[in-house]
C-alpha cells in the first residue's frame, strides 16, 4: 500500500468519522443529561439535509452571490433544524422525563418513525438530486488525497468541536449542562434551570446533526426520506463505542469507527462494512463495558 | 336484544359476501403487482398503466370469451415480505394470471405461493436468471430477457471497445449480484481479467473508500449490478476522485431517475435494458395512446408489460377453459405478436425472441449504441 493511497483511505474513513461525530455529539448530550437513546436524532440530521435543500431552491430564484446564498441556507436550515429538536423534546420527552426509561425510549421510537414518515408523505419517497456546493466554496482546493469538500467537512467539524467544548467548559449553561449530568437532584436543589437547560442541549445537539446531514448531502449529491436511519444507528454506535454521555468520546468513537470501515473496506472487503463497524463494537465492550472514555457508574439501588 | 343486533350483523355481511362472490362468476381477475409506490415506483407504474390500458381495449370490445376482465394491482414496494403477502391476496381474489412481479427479489418470495395453486404469472421485468433455471417455477414466464443475456451483452461490449480488466460492483441483493455473477462467467469467455469483485451496501453514508479501492486496482472499465441510488452515488464519486472509467449497469439504473440523480456525472455511463422497439408499428401506436393519456413518454418497461397483458390475454382467448392448467399451456404454447415484437416462451419460460442492447447516456439521456 503506497502512502498516498494509505492517505486517501485515511482521508475517506476521517471523512466519515467526522459526520459520524457531528450526529453523535447529539446522542451523547442527551443521553449524559437526561439518559435517554433520542432515536429521533438520526432523523434530524435527514430533516437538516431535507431543509437545506428546500432553502437552496427557494433562495436561488432571489439572485444572490452563490456564498452568500449557501450561508444564509445553511443558517436557516440550522434554525429550523433546532425547532425541530427543541419541539421534539417538549412534544414527546418532557411529559414523560420522570417515568420509566422505557417509556421514553418507545416514545423516541415512536418519533422517529413519525418524522420519517412525515418526511415521506410530505416530500416525497424518491432520491433527490442534491447541488454539490462544497465543491465551490473557493477556500480550498482539489489534491490528489484530500478534494475541497472533504476539507470544508473537516474544517466544519474542527470549528464546531472547538466551539462545543468552549461552551461546556466556560460557560454558565454548559456549566448548568454538566452539572445535570453529573446528578440532576443536587443540581435542580441548587436552582439549575432543567427544563431550560434540556432544551438548549437538544437544540445544540440538533444544530450539530443538520451540519452534518448539510454536508453529507453536498458531499454525495443525493438525499432520501430514510438516509436518518442508518447513519443514526452508525452514530449511536460511535457513541457507545467512545462512552455514551461522554463528548470526547463521541467524537473519538465515530473517528475510529469512520477509520474502521474505511480501512476494513479497502484492506478486506467492502461486502462486511457493517460487520466491522458491530465488531469493533462489540470487541471494545467486552474489554471496557463503559465504552473507551466512559466513566463506571454504579447503579443506585 | 344484544344477541340479535350481533347475529342480524353477522347476517348482512354474509349476505354482502355472497354478492361479492356472484359478482365475480362474471369476471375474469387478472392480478397485476409490483411497486407502484416508494422508492421503485418508477419501475412498477408503467407496467400498471399498461396493464389497465390494454384490459380496458379488450373490456371495450367484449371481453374474453364473452367476460370482462377486472385488474387487481397490489402494490409490494418491491419488498420480498410484502410481495408475499400480495400474492396469497391475489390468489384470494381469484386471479387467473398474474402480471408481475417487478423486481426479481419480490418475483422470487411471491412464486411459491403461485406455485403452490399452480396460477401463470407471467413478469415484465425481472431479470434474475435462476428464477427460470432453477426450475422451481414451471408457472413463471417473462417478456424480457434474463442476466446472464446482459451480461452477454455487456461484456460483448466492453470486449469491443478493448476493455481488458474490469472491477465488477453489486449491491448485494438478488438482481444486482446475480448480474454480477453472470459477468463474471462471461468475462471469462472473452479473457477479461476480473481484478475486484465486491459487494456494496446499500444506503450506507459515501462510497468513497470502495471507489478508491476500485482505483487502486485501475481496471479498464467497472460493472455494477444494482439499482440507479447506488449507482448515482458511485459514479459522483468516482467523478469527484478523478477516476474516469467505462461504468456500465443494467436495467436497473437505465432510468432517467438515475440521470436526474447523477446530472452531469451521469454523461457516458453504459446500461444495457431491453432492445428499443419502440419503432415497430404496434408499439408506436401504444405509446401514442400513453402519451395522450397521461401527458408523458411511458416509463421504463412499459412495452414488456404490455406484451405481458397482450399475451396472457391472448392465451386466456385461446386456452380451452379458464383453468390454471390449460391458461398455462395456452401461454408456454402459443405464439404471440406484442409490443417487443413477434415472441415465444422456451420450457423454462423464458422469452424467444427478445434481446438486450447497450445504452449510453449522451446528453442528459440514454441512447442506444451499436
Amino acid at each position: 500500500m503506497s502512502l498516498e493511497y494509505f492517505l486517501q483511505v485515511f482521508v475517506s474513513g476521517f471523512t466519515r468519522g467526522s459526520i459520524y461525530a457531528l450526529i453523535a455529539l447529539g446522542y451523547t448530550m442527551v443521553y449524559g443529561i437526561i439518559q435517554l437513546i433520542n432515536f429521533a436524532h438520526g432523523e434530524i440530521y435527514m430533516i437538516g439535509a431535507f431543509s437545506l435543500l428546500i432553502l437552496i431552491g427557494v433562495l436561488s430564484m432571489l439572485n444572490l452571490p452563490v456564498l452568500a446564498l449557501i450561508l444564509i441556507a445553511v443558517l436557516v436550515s440550522i434554525l429550523y433544524s433546532a425547532g425541530y429538536g427543541f419541539t421534539i423534546e417538549r412534544l414527546a420527552y418532557r411529559q414523560i422525563r420522570n417515568a420509566q426509561r422505557l417509556s421514553l425510549l418507545i416514545s423516541a421510537i415512536g418519533m422517529s418513525m413519525f418524522l420519517q414518515n412525515y418526511v415521506l408523505l410530505a416530500q416525497t419517497s424518491s432520491f433527490l438530486y442534491f447541488p454539490k456546493f462544497l465543491e465551490d466554496i473557493p477556500l480550498f482546493q482539489n489534491t490528489n488525497i484530500l478534494n475541497a469538500s472533504q476539507a470544508v467537512i473537516f474544517s466544519a467539524t474542527a470549528l464546531i468541536m472547538i466551539l462545543l467544548t468552549v461552551f461546556v467548559r466556560y460557560t454558565r449553561t454548559g456549566k448548568a449542562m454538566r452539572a445535570l449530568s453529573q446528578d440532576r437532584t443536587m443540581a435542580v436543589l441548587v436552582g439549575v434551570p432543567t427544563n431550560r437547560t434540556i432544551s438548549i442541549t437538544f437544540i445544540i445537539g440538533s444544530i450539530t446533526a443538520a451540519i452534518g446531514g448539510g454536508l453529507v448531502s453536498a458531499q454525495i449529491g443525493q438525499i432520501h426520506f430514510y438516509m436518518g436511519f442508518i447513519a443514526g444507528i452508525k452514530a449511536f454506535v460511535a457513541a457507545v463505542l467512545g462512552g455514551i454521555g461522554n463528548i470526547p468520546g463521541a467524537v473519538l468513537g465515530s473517528f475510529i469507527l469512520g477509520l474502521t470501515e474505511s480501512f476494513g473496506t479497502t484492506l478486506i472487503s467492502s461486502d462486511y462494512e457493517d460487520v466491522f463497524a458491530f465488531i469493533i463494537l462489540i470487541l471494545i465492550l467486552i474489554v471496557k463495558p463503559s465504552g473507551l472514555l466512559g466513566k463506571n457508574r454504579s447503579e443506585k439501588v | 336484544m344484544r344477541n340479535f343486533l350481533s347475529m342480524s350483523i353477522i347476517l348482512l355481511l354474509l349476505g354482502s359476501f355472497s354478492v361479492f362472490a356472484a359478482g365475480s362468476e362474471e369476471e375474469i381477475v387478472i392480478g397485476v403487482a409490483g411497486p407502484f409506490t416508494g422508492d421503485f415506483a418508477n419501475y412498477g407504474i408503467p407496467t400498471q398503466r399498461a396493464v389497465n390500458d390494454y384490459v380496458e381495449t379488450v373490456n371495450a370490445a367484449g371481453g374474453v370469451k364473452g367476460r370482462t376482465i377486472r385488474v387487481v394491482a397490489e402494490d409490494e414496494q418491491c419488498a420480498a415480505e410484502q410481495a408475499v403477502n400480495v400474492s396469497q391476496k391475489l390468489v384470494d381474489e381469484g386471479a387467473v394470471a398474474v402480471i408481475g412481479h417487478i423486481c426479481s427479489s419480490a418475483t422470487i418470495a411471491a412464486l411459491s405461493t403461485y406455485t403452490d395453486v399452480g396460477i401463470p404469472v407471467v413478469s415484465p421485468s425481472s431479470t434474475n436468471t435462476s428464477i427460470t433455471f432453477s426450475g422451481d417455477f414451471p408457472t413463471f414466464a417473462r417478456t424480457i430477457s434474463y442476466d446472464a443475456k446482459q451480461a452477454e451483452v455487456q461484456l460483448e461490449y466492453l470486449n469491443e471497445i478493448g476493455v481488458e480488466t474490469i472491477a465488477v460492483l453489486h449491491d448485494k441483493g438478488d438482481y444486482g449480484k446475480g448480474l454480477a455473477d453472470n459477468a463474471i462467467e462471461e468475462a471469462e469467455k472473452y479473457g477479461i481479467e476480473v481484478l475486484l469483485f465486491e459487494g456494496i451496501t446499500p444506503g450506507a453514508l459515501d462510497y468513497s473508500a470502495i471507489v478508491l479501492k476500485v482505483a487502486g486496482v485501475n481496471p479498464d472499465a467497472v460493472i455494477f449490478g444494482g439499482y440507479h441510488p447506488e449507482a448515482s452515488k458511485l459514479v459522483s464519486q468516482m467523478v469527484s476522485q478523478n477516476f474516469t472509467v467505462p461504468f456500465i449497469g443494467g436495467d436497473g439504473i437505465k432510468t432517467d431517475t438515475f440521470i436526474g440523480l447523477a446530472k452531469e456525472e451521469a454523461e457516458g455511463v453504459y446500461a444495457t435494458s431491453p432492445e428499443d422497439t419502440s419503432r415497430l408499428p404496434m408499439t408506436t401506436a401504444v405509446r401514442a395512446a400513453h402519451i395522450e393519456k397521461y401527458g408523458e413518454e411511458p416509463g421504463v418497461f412499459f412495452d414488456n408489460g404490455y406484451a405481458a397483458i397482450q399475451v396472457v390475454v391472448e392465451a386466456l382467448n385461446n386456452a380451452e377453459s379458464l383453468d390454471a392448467e390449460s391458461v398455462l399451456a395456452a401461454i408456454k404454447g402459443g405464439t404471440f405478436d406484442t409490443t417487443v415484437g413477434t415472441i415465444s416462451f422456451d420450457e423454462k419460460g423464458d422469452v424467444i425472441g427478445v434481446g438486450f442492447a447497450v445504452y449510453q447516456v449522451v446528453d442528459g439521456s440514454y441512447v442506444q449504441v451499436d
